[in-house]
């Protein structure tokens, strides 16, 4: 079978055949006329102007398989006209489609359940139109890179600087010998030192795969070798098999000298990629420290509180998405207190409902809890149904950005930082405020709490319910990078426990402390162990840790204590 | 005594008479063919396994508005064994001597169907397993209408090598049966075609694995070696949302570092956006955008009965759609459902595929499959970008592997086994 697979060109053509086949059913007349209209199109263009000339390729677009579109793609490019910037910029999106009525070629934008549409060219406004009557201009990888290569070399002479550099990057990542040239041209006209650095460099990665004289490619060399990150490193290491014998010496330096920087990095980016998981175990745990910590309570429903945390997130986003788009961005702070107020009532009534009759009888708590967490999962399961639930990541917590040579994403910054911040009022809550003075007392002593008038069993029902809110925000932050699905709950509750027993039952402190060190501890054994050796070997220590010390890094009294 | 006397009558009557009351029941009814589905609908792989349950009732629903089978009604029967391996054993069981169901579809895991598979051949029954599965089984009782190895795997990375110039390899999955057979298939393949050991990444992770930092950067750093680089991803279930969330979030764009997955369909896509995954690839026997008069029929008859319009299909699906119809027609070849009949029957037997070409029934078990790689789209589609010629038959036991090289699957007459070596021509190669 291995000598049946059609080479390049046959399967690029082959598949075509089914997308433009894709709607058959509701296109064959349309499909007809746009045919004539592209025929006739191109009647008017061999005798025509050159704008013409465009809006005729921009029609002939939607024909043929991958292979014809890649080639007009290029003409597009060729043709030096600035609109076409745009139009390939919205193709290489996958935004533009085909106008069944008409056979045009427009640019579409969801809008609700429509799409508006503007011409692919002009930008005119075109109205709106539902999905059934566009047809989609499909693109792949290979037309993907064709459209960045090409919009590289249109925008490159951009009177705008981020536009520039942007043409420049992409150049870089193309390092296609044809566009040398242009660089050249674009180069000794730029005066932007950024942008120009950015094009030197594209040049550079361009120069040592051409067949440049020695000396210029050295430069070239030192000039990547002097970028010093993973991009120069991979040109490097690409050029290195290739290149004359007595340029593999540089290239060599070079390489090294790229690899000792990227060694130092990577020993604090494990540090940030540790506190980060560390940030998560915090926020899984945290509320398990209120109620498994202070209270005492075995709570293993602790997981599904998280996930009603992430279904209200995904509740509140598919509100936004129908009813208000706008407030996208907004949506993860609106889903926070209310995310907090339903768990925290879904708290209030398991605790007045099932535990606080089972006080003191940790084996029934925790049955009783673990059937409930079975009853919540199904419970969601048969309303949001079996699937995953997709909740989007608003804009600005999604990608990464460069800090010197660390990656950092959006989303693990802001939930390092949220973490921190819902530690920090935790805390403020338990020292500061009367209920939090109310709750230590009880957690101490609990007949004495009683006999100064608390009413302790409200107390009860608060902090559970506290507990169980400071979970549901977790849910939230946790529908960031997480499944949200009815499993959700499980694949954290254990570790919670074990952020918990190793932090020291009973201290905030200790919790923070706990994750923080089994995040990092993690993330270093992950290099060389592998991700699963590295979760056996951190259970095995905590085992080994809490024979030693039984109670956590932090013990304290509390009313587990008395128990 | 004489009260606790009467209460016992009592009973006995009441027991008597609720025994005589559902034995006139199951006669007013009409006699019903049983068709067991045994698919978790709790627990962990509901999230996969449910859809196919659904599935099954929509097939069995479709059939007696056709007027039945051998002129009387089908009637599911469904059970949940909860995700939990042991109870698929026991539940299946239940079906087969229990209900007497004549035909059981279900499971999705390979331990799962490892599991019942002493059940099956124990008690004489039918089995139709629907998942995509790591090959090197081929059982007298259990039909594999997902795909082998060679019906998925080997084209992908063919894929990858020719159209994509693709020399550099990370081959991650979750650590269980199937991605480890997979990839070990697959290195010895990439091995054979010159591919070199340091070119060669591979990683596990455990069951929702939910951190992929680290690895997503250690795919990164692998692929930045200035040859071309792409991930085969085995990675299962719940653990791929996080992996492609991270993977758009460092900014690992499918241009650069395709990933091709073998477990990521229509039904996992719709908890991710998909903006930033477009171009990522997919390969399978089916997707739900490829455009025939049979798919399309499918299609629309599902959304029908489900009552959603917006209701994704998958692959496992389709595969349920192509054994069901076999199993129908080789039901009224055989004129019963009787076991060993029908496996006589089955073999050879031929019924269209949704994206085209015939799905044939092979003496060893497995099915005729084309074979599509599909790009993902914005609106969690996926758009076909290449697909093979003709059908490729299932392979049981890979050819790729030198402890199955020499062992081929055969449940006809003489050969009969389901290990048999070619060399030694005996039975029972597998050692």
């Amino acid at each position: 079978m291995r000598g049946r697979w059609p080479a390049g060109q046959k399967g690029a053509r082959k598949s075509e055949n089914i997308p433009s086949a894709v709607d058959t059913k509701t296109m064959h007349p349309t499909c007809l006329i746009r045919t004539l209209l592209v025929a006739l199109a191109l009647l008017f263009t061999t005798s025509s102007a050159f704008a013409q000339d465009v809006e005729a390729l921009v029609n002939a677009l939607p024909e043929g398989g991958y292979s014809d579109r890649e080639k007009v793609i290029f003409d597009l490019a060729a043709t030096g006209d600035e609109r076409v910037a745009g139009l390939l910029d919205a193709l290489g999106e996958g935004d533009l489609y085909v106008r069944e009525e008409d056979g045009r070629v427009v640019a579409g934008k969801r809008a609700g359940r429509d799409y508006a549409l503007t011409d692919a060219l002009t930008g005119e406004e075109l109205g709106t139109a539902p999905s059934s009557a566009l047809e989609k201009i499909r693109v792949n990888n290979r037309l993907r890179r064709a459209v960045r290569s090409a919009i590289g070399q249109l925008t490159l002479m951009s009177p705008s600087p981020p536009v520039r550099l942007r043409a420049a990057r992409s150049l870089l990542r193309n390092a296609d010998p044809d566009s040398l040239e242009l660089l050249g041209t674009a180069l000794a006209a730029e005066t932007d030192p950024q942008v120009k650095k950015m094009m030197e460099t594209a040049r550079a990665a361009i120069i040592i795969k051409t067949d440049a004289g020695i000396e210029e490619k050295a430069a070239a060399i030192d000039l990547l070798a002097a970028r010093g990150d993973r991009e120069a490193l991979a040109m490097l290491t690409g050029a290195h098999s290739s290149a004359a014998p007595e340029l593999q010496p540089v290239i060599e330096r070079g390489i090294a000298g790229i690899e000792r920087k990227l060694a130092m990095w990577d020993g604090l980016q494990n540090v940030w990629y540790g506190l980060s998981l560390g940030s998560v175990l915090l926020l899984a745990a945290i509320g398990l420290a209120i109620t498994f910590g202070v209270m005492g309570v075995i709570n293993m429903a602790h997981g599904e509180i998280v996930m009603l945390g992430a279904y209200t997130t995904f509740a509140v986003q598919q509100v936004i998405r129908t009813s208000f788009p706008g407030l996208f961005d907004y949506s993860l702070a609106i889903a926070l207190p209310l995310a907090f107020l339903v768990t925290a009532l879904v708290g209030i009534a398991i605790e007045r409902g099932i535990i606080r009759w089972l006080y003191g009888r940790p084996l029934e708590t925790l049955l009783a809890t673990w059937g409930l967490s079975l009853f919540l999962q199904q419970t969601v399961r048969t309303i949001f149904g079996p699937n995953n639930r997709e909740v989007g990541n608003p804009s600005w917590m999604s990608g990464a950005f460069d800090l010197a040579g660390l990656s950092i994403t959006w989303n693990r910054l802001w939930i390092i930082v949220f973490a921190l911040v819902v530690f920090a009022v935790l805390l403020a809550v338990l020292n500061r405020t009367p209920l939090g003075l109310q709750m230590r007392a009880v957690t101490q002593n609990r007949r004495m709490a009683s006999s100064m008038g608390i009413r302790t069993p409200w107390v009860d029902a608060m902090t559970f319910g506290l507990g169980s809110g400071i979970a549901g925000m977790a849910g939230v932050a946790l529908s960031q990078i997480d499944n949200v699905s009815p499993n959700l709950g499980q694949s954290y509750i254990i570790d919670s426990f074990m952020v918990v027993v190793f932090g020291g039952v009973g201290n905030l402190w200790g919790t923070l402390v706990g994750a923080l060190t089994l995040g990092v501890a993690n993330k270093f054994l992950e290099p060389y162990a592998g991700a699963v050796l590295a979760k056996i070997f951190i259970l095995v220590f905590i085992i080994l840790f809490i024979q030693r010390r039984p109670r956590g890094l932090f013990a304290l009294k509390g009313r587990a204590v008395d128990a | 005594m004489s009260t606790r006397f009467t209460r016992r009558a009592v009973l006995a009557a009441a027991l008597a008479g609720s025994v005589s009351l559902s034995a006139g029941i199951s006669y007013a009814q009409e006699e019903t063919i049983k068709v067991g589905v045994l698919h978790s609908l709790s627990g962990t792989m509901a999230i996969s396994e449910t859809t196919l349950k659904d599935t099954m009732l929509f097939l069995i629903d479709e059939q007696n508005k056709k007027g039945g089978l051998l002129g009387k009604k089908l009637e599911a029967v469904v059970v949940d064994p909860a995700s939990d391996w042991p109870l698929f054993a026991e539940k299946a069981r239940e079906l087969i001597s229990v209900d007497e169901v004549a035909a059981v579809f279900g499971c999705w895991t390979s331990v799962s169907r490892k599991s019942v598979l002493p059940v099956f051949e124990e008690l004489n029954s039918i089995l139709f397993y629907p998942v995509q599965y790591e090959g090197e089984e081929s059982q007298r009782n259990v039909f594999y209408t997902g795909a082998a190895p060679n019906q998925q795997a080997i084209p992908a990375v063919d894929y990858l090598m020719n159209e994509e110039g693709v020399e550099r390899w990370v081959l991650a999955g979750t650590d269980y049966v199937y991605p480890r057979t997979t990839n070990k298939i697959l290195e010895q393949y990439l091995m054979d075609k010159g591919v070199a050991a340091e070119d060669i990444m591979i990683n596990y992770t455990p069951f929702s694995h939910s951190d992929w930092q680290t690895i997503v950067s250690d795919i990164k750093a692998f692929g930045s070696a200035g040859k071309k680089t792409a991930v085969v991803s085995t990675i299962n279930g719940d653990a791929n949302v996080p992996f492609y969330k991270e993977l758009a979030n460092q900014g690992i764009a499918a241009e650069d570092i395709p990933v091709v997955a073998f477990s990521v369909g229509e039904e996992e896509l719709a908890g991710i956006d998909t903006e930033p995954l477009v171009g990522h690839l997919a390969a399978w026997n089916y997707f739900q955008s490829v455009d025939t008069p049979e798919n399309e029929d499918f299609i629309a008859k599902w959304r029908e009965f489900i009552g959603d319009e917006d209701r994704v299909t998958n692959d496992p699906m389709e595969a349920h759609v192509v054994g069901f119809n076999l199993w129908v027609q080789a039901v009224e070849k055989a004129g019963t459902t009787d076991t060993d009949a029908v496996l006589d029957a089955i073999i050879g037997l031929e019924t269209p595929n949704l994206t085209g070409g015939i799905a044939k029934m092979l003496p060893n078990h497995h099915i005729t499959k084309p074979v599509l790689i599909g790009e993902i789209q914005d609106d969690g589609q996926f758009e076909v970008v290449w697909e093979t010629e003709e059908v490729v038959p299932g392979d049981a036991w890979s050819d790729f592997l030198p402890e199955s090289k020499m062992i081929e699957a055969d449940w006809t007459a003489p050969i009969s086994c389901g290990n048999y070596n070619t060399e030694t021509k005996s039975c029972g190669g597998a050692s």
